[in-house]
């Protein structure tokens, strides 16, 4: 079935196939120990056992995936050689294009929608041999750090129910955790990928601006959306980013230099190296635990021979505004076409065009999306574009460069990613305003367009997961992955799981189940 | 309050987003909070900074002028609301006087 | 005292570009009667599609620019123009609002022989919408429409002119000069049936030597230049009453209507629309090289104006024969390759604009398609020189070479039409004529001029038109003086 001895441990660990990380399943399938379709089965089972009470999933697509796995067994039994990512089975955030697959961005205004064609990172991945097996949760259209915004329903943090797994990419992060799949996609915006990762435990990698192809992710805020890896440890995302990053033509952000191999640079070595830490983000609102876990963190890297040290990014503490104006009038801008002529929801019954698309787009849309729009285009508009937008633009000058300041003396920086663990479910939705402060420190990479990463750190006294975010340079990856790499090395964090209450475990449907 | 209801109300006209009277009101109320933070960027001396635009800095990004295949028909129209033959359609495009 | 008002006048055209596929997309721009035929992700708008710059619209753009004396923009890019319309697929243009690829340029137009200088203020690029088709066929009525999105995306040049133009006249000879060098250019069809220009113009009145500027009234639904003018003659008259009457112009929209002639308020509600204009962050900036702009430069072509002086400086042309030859790029090259191999530049001017004209207009076909090689016209005239056919043959030749294609050696030879100027055969034609006219013999002998004219006649019926007629003429006097 899906229990299997992992070769040479006499101890007689039965792993399952499911929480075997993605560079530990690939030789398995590459020596045919294991085939796909049983790869995919075991994940697809878990789904099935669990999703109804986890929520992750919109989308789970059964009869694609096994097709797939089907497909891919019979090259390999042909003699064709495993390619990359052969058999990995991936969860994709809903607001990444799928073609022939329904992406809604969780919202009614495209429950129904088919994209006719795949998001390039989809093609990547699919040509390295992934297999998509579902779309995840999101805020709806990426709006929120909670998944509480998505028009479907609410996904729970698998560690614990009753908390959130975070936002906007908290299906996917939450997928990853419980073994829902071997690893997934998320999109980050503000945080949405570093996030929900801190809060769920996983490891998350918000990349530069322009490294990974935007084409097929419905458009947020332009200048800072990034799709990214969501996995269980360090060598995955590298493994990951290895496919689906480079130059994109249908991108024309999309970042055009030469790439090194990404996991190839994982060596746990970054002694002589200088890590940096904002004294602006240890200022307010830091609650203990996330404090004591990230304390300790810097204990951990000093440990392993890199120079800590006190830098400052004077005009960080205007990032949170800069972004909500730019991305809302990004946002605003990116969404009008959702007018229902040419695809999703169309309210019945109106008069005219205008009436049509209004309705439309007030029924289909939630009220987070609404409230952005409102904004956006209040920031855009002729009396309020100097003061608002064209002003946000210059700080955003500023911040960026800040960071090259810092950066010529840093080989990275490092902070907590979220100022709390998650919290509970309904615990910040009453004021808009408190969500947007969780993201404080995730925003102001997205800004300045330089990559981030949320790696375990902790927990606290309630067993929930601390993340500890990398800054790195813009497009030094490299050097980014192999600092998370060493730390994680480290520690062991990445090795805990949730024990998720779940339904008896078999191989048939359960109920809650989404299927294409 | 530093956008009102009527204000969120013209809003909702140019952004083809129909809001009930309540969310009108409740929008001009949260947003009139989310505004009182964003004047912070008031406070900063952006001098003669640059706007920046997008973080790649990039120029020139072009493509040669090749015809490449388009969508079927069928698949461009697979997800219409409303369709007769090969066009979308949609109610009439004036409105009423 | 009638007060006399000059009409103040500005024009802002819309060409789409001849390139293959379109400004952001790699989908083809060829007109295509079926529907949705031309379409993907990104020019239908659909969710997570990414704009692409097509590099030779761009090109095109620069050429015209330069073409327009221009100043090329050495930063520029793009912006969003936000507004929402059925056929405007991502309810946003995306267009150059903040940084044209050109400016202050100018065109020199020609109006009944006086040339004065419009300014051009802007060349940008942007992208055009789909089609909408109404139910009932106008908008006005229709309960639905329908939007085909084929032409959504192909790449559209604006031009802007300064409010320079003087009189309705003068508009349709700006617009005819535009064209020309857009057709000169190559970057274009600029066919306005087709839709591929477009032209709105504005116009306002103010009393002869002000220099304030009045209301401004916009004229839309203008199908051809004469339309232009037209309205603007209708314009000037309307609003001239109106306010000799003592009235004010109202800031407004009009609509053509072409089968009253007349211009009508377009009532609808005038709602103010900010389009909220940003710049585009999908499409990287443009850093526009001067390297670049000065190896588009040495590109392009002699412009009409540069080439009709040149036809009137160097083959010695009056300015009416060099304007109608430089109309087209087509014909001036046609011209110029008949005269490198003939020489007389006004011989071949004048049946350019004779007989070939009047052939071309007769059957409708073009420069481009005509039949009769250049290399043709030369030898023909070079034969009309030699005296191997009259004049009058000439024409005929010439017809059967517009229609077959076939040279005028050949046509010659296969209808046995070389010119009788052998005086002794014709002696003995002109000796029979006379015998079988002894009548009219003798009027002519009494003085008759036109006698003779007849006796011409009957010799070059006799001889089917191959009589070389000054030699007949030489000859019948001859005959006669006896």
């Amino acid at each position: 079935m899906g229990c299997r001895r992992l070769q040479g441990d006499r101890r007689e660990t039965r792993l399952r196939l499911n929480e075997l990380k993605a560079h530990e399943l690939l030789p398995l399938i590459r020596r045919h120990e294991v085939t796909v379709e049983e790869a995919v089965t075991e994940t697809l089972d878990r789904i099935a056992a669990l999703d109804g009470t986890i929520q992750a999933y919109i989308t789970v697509a059964r009869e694609h995936a096994l097709q797939r796995a089907k497909e891919a067994d019979a090259r390999l039994a042909k003699g064709e050689p495993p390619r990359p990512l052969e058999g990995l089975s991936i969860a994709i955030k809903d607001n990444i294009c799928t073609k022939g697959i329904r992406t809604t961005g969780a919202s009614r205004y495209l429950e129904d929608f088919i994209p006719p064609y795949d998001a390039t990172v989809i093609e990547r991945l699919e040509d390295a041999g992934a297999i998509v097996v579902g779309k995840t949760n999101m805020d709806e259209f990426a709006m929120g750090s909670s998944t509480e915004n998505s028009a479907m329903f609410s996904t729970r943090n698998p560690w614990n129910l009753n908390r959130v797994p975070g936002g906007s990419s908290g299906g996917s992060a939450a997928c990853v955790i419980a073994n829902e799949a071997v690893f997934a996609l998320g999109s980050d915006t503000g945080g949405s990928i570093r996030q929900p990762a801190s809060f769920c435990g996983i490891v998350g990698l918000k990349p530069s601006y322009g490294l990974v192809s935007r084409y097929g992710l419905i458009g947020y805020a332009s200048s800072m959306d990034q799709i990214g890896p969501m996995t269980r440890d360090v060598r995955d995302c590298a493994l990951i980013l290895n496919v689906i990053a480079g130059n994109d033509p249908r991108d024309s952000q999309s970042y055009p230099g030469e790439l090194p191999d990404y996991a190839g640079c994982l060596v746990p070595e970054i002694s002589g190296l200088t890590i940096g830490v904002p004294k602006e983000f240890l200022e307010e609102g830091l609650s203990g635990p996330v404090r004591d876990a990230f304390m300790k963190a810097l204990d951990r890297l000093e440990e392993l021979g890199a120079r800590v040290v006190e830098v400052s990014l004077p005009h960080v503490r205007h990032a949170l505004a800069a972004y909500y104006v730019i991305s809302s009038a990004e946002a605003g801008s990116n969404l009008a076409r959702l007018d229902g002529v040419r695809y999703g929801y169309r309210a019945p019954g109106q008069e005219d065009s205008a009436s049509m698309m209004a309705a439309s787009r007030g029924e289909g849309l939630g009220p987070e999306v609404k409230r952005r729009i409102v904004l956006g285009t209040y920031v855009l508009s002729a009396e309020n574009r100097e003061k608002y937008f064209n002003e946000a633009l210059r700080v955003r000058s500023l911040i960026s460069r800040d960071f090259q300041e810092v950066f010529k003396t840093c080989d990275c920086l490092v902070g907590p990613t979220s100022p709390t663990v998650a919290f509970e479910a309904g615990e910040k939705t009453r004021d808009p305003l408190e969500m947007y402060l969780s993201d404080v420190y995730t925003v102001p990479p997205n800004l300045a367009g330089i990559p981030g990463i949320s790696v375990p750190c902790g927990f606290d006294e309630e067993g929930m997961p601390v993340g500890l975010q990398i800054m790195g340079k813009q497009y030094d990856e490299a050097t980014l992955l192999r600092i998370a790499y060493a730390f994680e090395q480290a520690t062991d964090f990445h090795r805990r799981r949730p024990e998720v209450p779940q339904k008896t475990y078999q191989s048939e449907s359960a109920g809650g189940e989404r299927s294409v | 309050m530093r956008i009102t209801k009527e204000d969120v109300g013209r809003i909702s006209i140019l952004a083809r987003l129909k809001l009930s009277e309540d969310d009108q009101s409740l929008f001009a109320e949260q947003l009139s909070g989310i505004l009182q933070v964003i004047d912070s960027l008031d406070e900063v001396d952006t001098g003669d900074m640059n706007r920046m635009i997008s973080p790649a800095g990039l120029t020139n990004v072009f493509r040669e002028d090749v015809v490449l295949p388009s969508i079927d028909p069928e698949e461009a129209l697979k997800n219409a609301p409303d369709k007769e033959g090969a066009f979308f359609k949609v109610p009439r495009i004036l409105e009423a006087d | 005292m009638k007060e006399v008002f000059e009409p103040v006048i500005g024009i802002e055209v819309h060409t789409q570009l001849k390139t293959e596929s379109k400004l952001f997309c790699s989908c083809s721009t060829r007109f295509d009667a079926a529907p949705n035929r031309n379409t993907c992700p990104v020019c239908l708008g659909l969710p997570g599609a990414l704009p692409v710059l097509n590099k030779k619209a761009l090109l095109f753009g620069i050429k015209t620019g330069l073409a327009f004396n221009c100043e090329i923009a050495e930063f520029s890019g793009f912006d969003r123009k936000n507004y929402f319309y059925p056929d405007l697929s991502k309810n946003y243009q995306i267009t150059q609002d903040a940084f044209p690829i050109g400016t202050n340029g100018h065109i020199d137009v020609m109006t009944d022989g006086k040339t004065r200088r419009i300014r051009i203020k802007r060349v940008h690029l942007e992208e055009d919408a789909g089609k909408s088709v109404h139910e009932g066929g106008t908008i006005t009525g229709a309960a639905y429409s329908l939007e085909d999105y084929n032409r959504a995306g192909v790449p559209l040049l604006e031009i802007v002119s300064e409010p320079d133009i003087r009189s309705p006249k003068e508009a349709y000879e700006y617009l005819l000069m535009l064209r020309r060098i857009l057709l000169y250019l190559e970057v274009s069809d600029c066919k306005m049936e087709e839709g591929s220009l477009r032209c709105d113009v504005n116009i306002s009145i103010r009393p002869e030597g002000s220099d304030e500027f009045g209301t401004q009234v916009e004229l839309k639904n203008l199908n051809s230049f004469r339309a232009v003018e037209r309205s603007l003659e209708y314009e000037v008259e309307r609003q001239s009453q109106l306010v000799a009457s003592g009235g004010e112009v109202i800031r407004e929209t009009r609509h053509w209507d072409e089968a009253s002639q007349v211009t009508v308020s377009m009532r609808r509600k005038e709602r103010a629309e900010d389009y909220r204009y940003f710049p585009e962050p999908d499409l990287a900036q443009l850093n526009i090289r001067r390297s670049w702009v000065d190896e588009i430069k040495a590109t392009l072509p002699e412009l009409p104006a540069a080439r009709r002086m040149r036809f009137i400086e160097s083959y010695g042309l009056p300015e009416y024969d060099a304007s109608l030859l430089t109309d087209t790029k087509e014909l001036a090259d046609y011209f110029e390759a008949v005269v490198r191999e003939y020489g007389e530049a006004k011989t071949v001017s004048n049946w350019i604009m004779g007989e070939l004209s009047r052939l071309m207009n007769a059957t409708g076909i073009g420069i481009e398609s005509v039949k009769v090689r250049p290399g043709d016209i030369a030898a023909m005239l070079k034969m009309i020189d030699k005296g191997t056919i009259s004049g009058k043959i000439a024409k005929t030749v010439f017809e059967e070479m517009f229609a077959e294609g076939k040279s005028p050696e050949t046509i010659v030879k296969e209808k046995g039409l070389v010119q009788i100027t052998d005086e002794e055969e014709l002696a003995k034609i002109v000796d029979c004529v006379i015998e079988e006219n002894r009548e009219v013999a003798d009027q002519v002998r009494e003085g008759k001029d036109k006698a003779l004219g007849f006796l011409v006649g009957q010799v070059m019926k006799m001889t089917k038109g191959r009589a070389n007629p000054q030699a007949v003429n030489k000859l019948l006097r001859q005959r006669l003086a006896n």
